[in-house]
């Protein structure tokens, strides 16, 4: 349990100090690799929960493909971060006040007796052996009782991916390309202009 | 001894930082998007501290749910943000007015 306990909090602290790093760092890209770090230690704290399959899935997911699209867009584009840094601290006093008075109220509501109604709360927490493993429990319940939801998710990421095709997809001017229905509609008549020309004077 | 607290309270933590970003980058498009892929991480930690200490796994397809909207949010935002720097030459929020559809 004592193990646990030091897991639970080795992964939740360097998983707030990145996220705390995300929002602080200058360099965008620094940003981007504390991101993919507070996503590594949150799919450690899913392994502690028992849910190994989400787990996989946001590293998979997550740091494979999210935070590497963004670390790809952070790197394409030549941006001046030094400028988009101007109000920073102007904003902090306020928005760390905020921010505490936020973390206040959530944590006045969760450390009171809001999950007193869970009997199964006050258990401590250990590895669960099931019968079946988890992957087998989400394949299970996902395909049958969810299955619209999981058809709607399909269709979500369809649009999503169709709408950052066709929004970052650009007709450059100037391309020469071969058309082919161009080509084929050619005949003799049109494809050949017959002109007179005097002596002594070009074609205009 | 770790509860379910302690998970709802990091959840509340790195939720607020999420916020927090948005709020003190307000320039910056990237790092508002990062913040927001933080908040969903914290939606995603709760489902799953819920979903385990209730013992029911209904909560973990949720989090699925939120991981799917989450990437396609980001796909969306980005491609957002490329077509944004591409007509402006800039990524400041406050020019954002200027796309005009």
């Amino acid at each position: 349990m004592i193990l646990y306990s030091l897991t639970f909090y080795l992964f939740s602290s360097v998983a707030v100090l990145s996220a705390l790093m995300v929002i602080s760092a200058k360099n965008p890209v620094h940003s981007v690799l504390f991101l993919i770090l507070s996503f590594v230690n949150a799919s450690g704290l899913f392994v502690l929960l028992g849910a190994e399959f989400l787990a996989m899935i946001l590293v998979v997911v997550y740091v494979g493909a999210v935070a590497v699209l963004f670390l790809f867009v952070v790197m394409m584009l030549d941006i001046n971060y030094i400028k988009l840094r101007e109000g920073f601290l102007q904003y902090l006093p306020f928005g760390a006040l905020l921010g505490i008075v936020l973390v206040i109220e959530l944590g006045i509501l969760f450390l009171t007796d809001i999950s007193s109604n869970i009997n199964s709360t006050k258990m401590p927490l250990e590895p669960r052996i099931y019968d079946i493993e988890n992957t087998k429990m989400i394949g299970e319940i996902l395909y049958t009782k969810y299955f619209y939801l999981f058809q709607i998710c399909g269709i979500i990421l369809l649009v999503a991916m169709i709408g950052s095709i066709t929004l970052t997809l650009r007709d450059k001017g100037g391309v020469k390309r071969q058309n082919i229905d161009n080509q084929n509609s050619v005949d003799a008549l049109n494809a050949i202009d017959k002109k007179k020309v005097k002596l002594g004077e070009g074609i205009q | 001894m770790i509860f379910l607290e302690h998970y709802l309270f990091l959840g509340a933590i790195i939720f607020t930082l999420g916020v927090l970003g948005i709020f003190l980058n307000k320039k910056n498009l990237i790092i508002i998007l990062m913040s927001i892929e933080l908040i969903l991480l914290s939606v995603n930690i709760n489902f799953i501290a819920f979903s385990s200490f209730i013992n029911d796994i209904s909560g973990q397809i949720f989090a699925m749910l939120t991981l799917t909207v989450a990437a396609a949010e980001a796909a969306i935002g980005l491609a957002i943000l490329v077509v944004f720097f591409r007509n402006l030459g800039s990524i400041e929020v406050n020019k954002i007015n200027k796309l005009k559809g």
